[in-house]
């Protein structure tokens, strides 16, 4: 299981990394093994405000269906859209290919009650 | 040539080949089919001998797995052996080739019928009237909503729209509180893996229209409390639904009804023996206490004297929320289900609960020591056990119930109860014997041993199988079950 060092995590298991006013939000390597094969991801349009640790899309895996929740508040400016063929790709690479949204942040500020990559660490091998 | 597991019946057709000739219809063509509606293309339908079909059927059965080629402990399911005598009598002519338009003077001995084994569920339920209308447990939940939601419009009592649902709960339970237009209000179960009696009173609003609940609940537990949940409940001003799935534990011995439920679903094709797990029909007759009785679905039967006869006739009420289903019901699974309680009897119901308890004890005793049990202690009939141990040597539940193929064995119910985590839930059902329990103990013990020893093993199952792993992304997303050439 990778956690990458330079990302933020929430407790329930999305990671996000912020590039100047974007930030960049997915699922983490150890959430897509406990949800194994992925089939399908809902996500918001862009333009879609949302707002820190809210449900903003689901996740269907083979085993259960779950929420996803948003790391920060803000604007949707984009949707990954290869995930729509094929949400496999999440499983394969959940820090790369496999990102969900970009989102425009209002209070960058709210980064400092995630997770880091140390205290994620912690909660998943606790 | 490339050897296939089982080519379609499609594939084995060859043109102008015929099992039975069929005679010419003397049905004449309906003229109001507009044009634009008539197929245009003969009906690509297999043309195969008598021969190739039987063969072809009898090694797909081989292929798959069913109750009569081996154990099928899938928990919450209650995968128990169909008696024979069920469908001889679902065959009978009398039954079978009744139309739902026959005259009720001709159809006397089918609403006997009906009309008894509601009454039986009555009983069996503690519940004053049944409808037999739900073709299944989701349908009878969503069926049961509609009377909670009937009672309390009736007292223009409108405000309330929560249902409250533990976080153990079947997911049918919040999806039909979808359904039904109300909101699920999920509370957390105790650390004893039961209804928490302050997580509930904290739940309790004027906007609570009732609770639903699965006793025993779906980690194998009953729920103790269930005497002060209901009277919580009611007191609130809400109404107690039980989920009926586990009833194969309780027949005979509790009577939803006394324990203060208002309303159950029976699941008959699971605890009455039904056949199911191929896509239906089920049959998920429902039963309320009397003050509900009104709304239920129309028609029921009723029995009246009739020149000094009982005769038997459909009833309909205003107050009725209407129908739930064409006709009566799945018809043929009602006879099955009355065929199964009058063969058993009271006693022999009771046993079945008894057996399935003690079945599933045993076979938790059996392989406590080799899978972590997060809840412990006795269980009803069934339980749920964790892969944590095996997950920490890199084997997963998936893993571990793909191996379980190799021994012939259907999985168990995988990663459920959510509250479980690598949760593996087994429902041995009471028609397993004891050497049976003994070989399904046995294979869960050596594959906790594999996963030790040999864990690329467990990890690479099934070996045995026509077919291995799967895509089940793929099956999930892009079901295609029709036949192209």
């Amino acid at each position: 299981m990778e956690i990458k060092p330079d990302l933020k995590y929430t407790k329930e298991h999305e990671w996000i990394k912020l590039d100047g006013d974007t930030a960049t939000v997915g699922i983490t390597d150890f959430a897509q093994g406990e949800l194994g094969d992925i089939v399908f991801v809902e996500l918001p349009k862009a333009g879609t405000a949302v707002a820190q640790m809210k449900p903003f899309g689901t996740i269907e895996a083979v085993k259960a269906v779950s929420e996803l929740f948003s790391p920060i508040s803000g604007e949707i400016v984009a949707a990954n859209s290869a995930l729509e063929s094929d949400a496999t790709v999440i499983n394969k690479d959940p820090y790369g290919e496999g990102w969900l949204i970009k989102i425009k942040v209002k209070n960058p500020k709210e980064l400092d009650s995630l997770l880091t990559a140390e205290k994620y660490k912690e909660m998943v091998t606790a | 040539m490339n050897p296939v597991v089982e080519p379609t019946i499609f594939e084995l057709s060859s043109p102008g080949r015929k099992g039975v000739p069929l005679p010419q219809t003397d049905v004449p063509e309906p003229e109001a089919l507009s044009q634009e509606f008539r197929r245009r293309s003969e009906l690509a339908w297999p043309e195969a001998a008598e021969i190739d079909v039987m063969r072809h059927f009898v090694r797909l059965s081989v292929l798959n797995h069913h109750i009569e080629k081996g154990i099928y402990p899938l928990g919450s399911c209650t995968m128990k052996y169909n008696p024979k005598v069920n469908e001889q009598a679902a065959r009978l002519p009398g039954f079978a080739e009744l139309h739902p338009e026959t005259a009720e003077a001709d159809a006397q001995g089918a609403l006997k019928l009906m009309y008894e084994l509601a009454g039986f569920l009555a009983e069996i339920g503690g519940v004053g009237a049944v409808t037999l209308q739900p073709s299944a447990g989701a349908q009878g939940e969503l069926a049961g909503l509609l009377l909670m939601k009937a009672h309390h419009s009736e007292r223009k009592d409108k405000k309330r729209n929560q249902i409250i649902i533990p976080d153990s709960a079947h997911g049918t339970n919040p999806a039909s509180v979808a359904t039904a237009g109300w909101e699920t209000v999920q509370i957390a179960s105790g650390a004893d893996g039961r209804v928490s009696l302050k997580k509930l009173q904290e739940a309790l609003t004027g906007r609570t229209a009732g609770m639903m609940l699965t006793n025993p609940n779906t980690l194998g537990l009953f729920e103790k409390d269930i005497l002060e949940i209901c009277r919580l409940v009611h007191e609130a001003g809400g109404l107690m639904y039980m989920d009926g799935a586990n009833l194969n534990a309780l027949m005979g011995i509790v009577k939803p009804g006394d324990l203060g439920f208002d309303i159950v679903h029976f699941n008959l094709h699971k605890t009455f023996s039904t056949p199911h797990g191929g896509g239906g029909p089920g049959a998920g007759a429902v039963g309320v206490k009397k003050f509900l009785e009104p709304y239920l679905p129309n028609p029921r039967v009723e029995r009246i004297e009739k020149k000094g006869k009982d005769w038997y006739r459909f009833t309909e009420n205003k107050k009725s929320i209407g129908k739930v289903h064409s006709a009566f019901g799945n018809f043929g699974v009602l006879v099955r289900a009355y065929t199964y309680i009058r063969t058993l009897g009271t006693e022999g119901l009771s046993e079945v609960s008894e057996n399935a308890i003690l079945n599933a004890n045993y076979l938790l005793a059996r392989v406590k020591d080799s899978y972590e049990v997060p809840y412990p202690g006795f269980c009803q009939h069934e339980f749920v056990l964790s892969g944590n141990r095996q997950k920490a040597q890199g084997v997963r539940t998936m893993d571990i119930a793909k191996r379980l193929l190799d021994f012939g064995v259907h999985a168990p119910t995988a990663y459920f109860p959510l509250i479980v985590p690598e949760a593996l839930m087994i429902e041995p059902t009471e028609t397993e014997s004891r050497e049976s329990l003994d070989y399904l103990a046995d294979a869960f013990i050596q594959i906790a041993r594999e996963v030790e020893t040999d864990p690329e093993k467990v990890k690479k199952a099934p070996h045995t199988t026509p077919v291995g792993r799967l895509d089940e992304a793929k099956a999930a997303r892009d079901l295609d079950i029709a036949f192209h050439k």
